[in-house]
């Protein structure tokens, strides 16, 4: 039984399951690299125009919530940690911890969104959406306006990647639910795990950069 | 050759000190630091990204190719950002924009 | 038992065999390679008579625009790694297949989808802001389906991305027992190079299309200089991407052009490391040029001297192939068949190119033909004369392995010539355009520019020729051309091991390389296979 496992686990292209998994790992890690570009390229845009409006940004930053931001971050970082235990559960054959582990996973993920979804919320209500509908008192109206398109550009493309998240976290669930991933395949929790990882990286990025500018 | 399973305790002093540096990064933000306001905010998150990915990631355990990818990430988006800003920080204009 | 003998419609819609995702990207490029054809062929209609009585100036817009888009992103960035990359990399490394099998056919499906997005666009009514979309032009001015036309991009991006991956890993993990890195053809050093760029350029041009598409949907953007935005930064964030991206449809041409100049001299390739590394230092460079590209923008004089300086050391590497390839060639033994008239044809177009290449990264001259036809010249001579010659010349010498079958070799050299003449006397006069103060993109000009645009229009049409008659003999030698043995080319590489065309898994028994690549002796006319021991 566990070697008719043991041989689905290798794809046929493959020589080794040690070939595989070190493939299967290398290929994340490069397709984080291009994320990093990715979002690298929205980063420079935002870095010209804080170096060109200092003064925009740090009176726009202001509008933000710190108290909102600090928890994203605070429960982004939780959910990495729900993610590497989750890892070590499957990896010690823990099924139901594994299972419990990706849920809480997906559940702060979830968090996050609700918690920023909320933000949102509020600054389309104090009219911080650019767009027609834009409003900020003082003369650095339009510099104000760009800080915000970057906010929501970077947010936004980081919320988005947030969601896969969390749907990617589902499915290893009912994965591993179904004992299609085990001890002796769990690349694909690996290699998620990475993806989650990365996405709070950024997340650890963009706070300061957004939400603590111009505080003293 | 897997990476060794670590144990409970070292994610939990991690986590906490991930915590730590997040109190940090705010508390930081209301010290009176003139310029050096952002390189400190970027340094604390290099060190919390350098956590995650060192015991979270687990990079070490992959060998120099997954190092090569991490290190090709970061130098190319240093070309980007230093080529770029050689030209908005040579521009004559008084904004260094379109104004 | 080979790769082909399963026809249906399933097996090649969901085939993950690298060697049907080769053939399948081939007919898809074809495709867009035809429309943006017949849209060049309009326009080079056009500009036969100084007035612009052909078609309007928008549709003229929106013909360069189209002919652009298309052949960057749908047929040149695909051609040689998608096509040629994808059928003879996994073999060249002795392996059964490309590290992500699967992977590799969602990039297919998932380049159809861009190009249905792109094809949308233009049904209904296409584009004008042409295929580099300038802001505040494209963000906020232009009328017409930039939207869709920028998300097909941005899809066929990532068709490219993941494509890149694939090979990356591929080259790392899966070469057979002896293959160290520099025992690697050329062929695989071009590929894995390009791949490099790929996936560390092109996330760079979907962030920014994703930018212009956001800033229309919003009607305000970061590009927008009535909120104080730059529209220049818009050409810092594309040109970061497009000038690697040119490195994209040059690379893996080189790197054909090397097995082809090794193969038909019958000789070792001079200075291989030189020519590996070459590879490598061109794939770093490109991305630290861009800014030549803005000589003319309010980017800073300063960033223009060090972009210029810049631009002068990529063309090093470059240079040092062709000196390669022509030491290679001196005291070979050469044959010129049908794919060793396409490399030379290459050396010595590509090589005109790159030189005037040059001519642009110098800022005084630049200034002077920027947006003329010297620049328009400058980049078909390498991207035309250099990339597509090095994908027919590479078709023709896999030709026998993906089909099994050989092509007439008479009518091979008579297209090959008919090419070569029809592209230099269309781009030559170009070349005298531009530096005489010919615009591109105008569909009118003063008469006295006339002269040449005729011999240019004259050039295109024997170039159609010269394009059209291998698709026409390679289709016919499908069903009636000779049977191919397994090495007809009498080559050294492990894909010349398998029977042509090669069974499903490539390799019965996943070979030892016991040899350095072209081990070849003009002199005594005998070469050792990668599978035998010999020089290396």
């Amino acid at each position: 039984m566990s070697d008719r496992r043991a041989e689905s686990a290798l794809s046929d292209q493959f020589e080794s399951v040690e070939q595989q998994h070190g493939a299967d790992l290398f290929g994340m890690w490069i397709f984080l690299a291009t994320e990093v570009m990715f979002f690298g390229g929205l980063l420079v845009a935002y870095a010209v125009y804080r170096h060109a409006y200092p003064h925009g940004f740090d009176l726009a930053s202001h509008r933000l919530s710190v108290v909102f931001g600090t928890v994203d971050t605070a429960v982004l970082l939780c959910s990495s940690l729900t993610m590497v235990l989750a890892v070590r559960a499957l990896r010690l054959g823990q099924r139901l911890p594994s299972i419990a582990l990706l849920l809480a996973t997906a559940t702060l993920g979830c968090g996050f969104l609700v918690l920023h979804g909320t933000e949102y919320y509020h600054e389309w209500q104090e009219h911080l959406v650019p767009g027609r509908y834009f409003q900020f008192e003082g003369p650095h109206l339009t510099e104000a306006q760009l800080f915000f398109w970057l906010y929501f550009a970077l947010t936004g493309l980081h919320s988005f990647h947030v969601i896969i998240g969390v749907v990617l976290m589902l499915v290893l669930a009912a994965s591993v639910f179904e004992r299609r991933l085990d001890a002796e395949r769990y690349i694909a929790l690996e290699v998620s795990g990475l993806y989650w990882h990365f996405v709070d990286i950024v997340w650890v990025f963009l706070f300061p950069l957004l939400y603590l500018i111009g505080l003293r | 050759m897997s990476a060794p399973i670590v144990a409970i305790k070292v994610y939990l002093k991690v986590w906490g000190a991930l915590l730590l540096l997040l109190a940090l990064t705010v508390a930081a933000a209301y010290v009176p630091m003139g310029e050096f306001h952002l390189p400190v905010a970027l340094a604390i998150s290099v060190t919390k990204a350098f956590l995650i990915v060192f015991v979270f990631m687990e990079i070490k355990w992959g060998g120099r190719l997954l190092h090569l990818a991490a290190i090709a990430a970061l130098l190319w988006l240093a070309i980007f950002f230093v080529l770029t800003f050689n030209d908005y920080l040579t521009r004559d204009l008084p904004s260094a924009l379109v104004r | 038992m080979s790769y082909l003998t399963k026809q249906t419609l399933r097996s090649w819609f969901f085939a993950t065999d690298h060697k049907r995702i080769g053939i399948l990207y081939l007919i898809t490029i074809l495709f867009f390679f035809t429309i943006a054809s017949v849209a060049a062929a309009m326009m080079r209609i056009e500009l036969i008579t100084p007035q612009g009585d052909f078609v309007t100036n928008e549709t003229y817009n929106k013909l360069f625009t189209l002919h652009g888009v298309l052949m960057v992103w749908f047929f040149l960035i695909p051609s040689i790694p998608a096509v040629l990359g994808n059928f003879v990399l996994p073999l060249m490394l002795g392996a059964r297949d490309v590290a992500f099998p699967r992977l590799n056919l969602l990039s297919w499906y998932i380049f159809i989808a861009g190009g249905t997005l792109a094809l949308w666009s233009l049904l209904h009514g296409g584009v004008d802001t042409g295929w580099t979309f300038y802001t505040p032009y494209s963000s906020t001015y232009a009328n017409g389906h930039v939207v869709s036309m920028a998300m097909g991009i941005f899809v066929a991006g990532l068709s490219s991305i993941l494509t890149g991956l694939n090979f990356i890993v591929t080259t790392h993990k899966m070469r057979a027992p002896g293959l160290t890195w520099f025992r690697l053809p050329l062929f695989v050093w071009s590929l894995y190079a390009t791949a490099l760029i790929m996936v560390l350029a092109t996330p760079v041009l979907a962030i920014t299309l994703g930018l212009v598409c956001l800033e229309r949907f919003w009607g305000v953007g970061i590009f927008d200089p009535r909120l104080g935005g730059d529209p220049v930064l818009f050409q810092h964030l594309f040109w970061f991407y497009s000038h690697p991206a040119v490195y994209i449809m040059i690379l893996p041409g080189m790197g054909v052009v090397s097995e082809l100049i090794t193969c038909f001299a019958r000789k070792r390739v001079f200075g291989y490391s030189w020519i590996a590394c070459s590879s490598m230092a061109i794939a770093l460079l490109g991305f630290v040029v861009w800014g030549h590209h803005m000589f003319v923008t309010s980017q800073s004089v300063f960033a223009g001297i060090v972009f210029s300086l810049l631009s002068y050391m990529v063309s090093v590497p470059s240079a040092i192939k062709v000196f390669n390839w022509t030491a290679t060639l001196h005291k070979g033994s050469i044959t010129f068949d049908t794919p060793m008239l396409y490399a030379l044809g290459f050396i010595g177009l590509f090589t005109i190119g790159g030189l005037t290449g040059l001519f642009l990264a110098a800022l005084g001259f630049d200034v002077h033909v920027t947006d003329t036809y010297f620049v328009v010249a400058h980049f078909h001579y390498i991207m035309v004369g250099g990339m597509v010659m090095a994908f027919m010349g590479g078709l023709h010498f896999w030709w026998p392995k993906i089909t099994g079958r050989t092509f007439p070799e008479l009518t091979g050299k008579i297209a090959a010539w008919t090419t070569f003449l029809g592209f230099n006397l269309t781009f030559f006069p170009q070349f005298i355009l531009g530096y005489l103060g010919m615009p591109r993109r105008y569909h009118a000009y003063p008469p006295e520019f006339q002269f040449f645009h005729v011999l240019s229009t004259a050039g295109a049409s024997i170039l159609a020729v010269g394009y059209f008659m291998p698709f026409c003999y390679l289709l016919w030698s499908l069903k009636w051309g000779s049977v191919a043995t397994s090495n007809p080319w009498k080559a050294t590489g492990l894909e010349w091991q398998t029977p042509s065309p090669p069974p499903e898994h490539n390799f019965a028994e996943v070979p030892t390389v016991l040899n350095g690549p072209y081990d070849y002796d003009a002199a005594k006319n005998t070469f050792c296979p990668q599978t035998e021991e010999g020089y290396v």
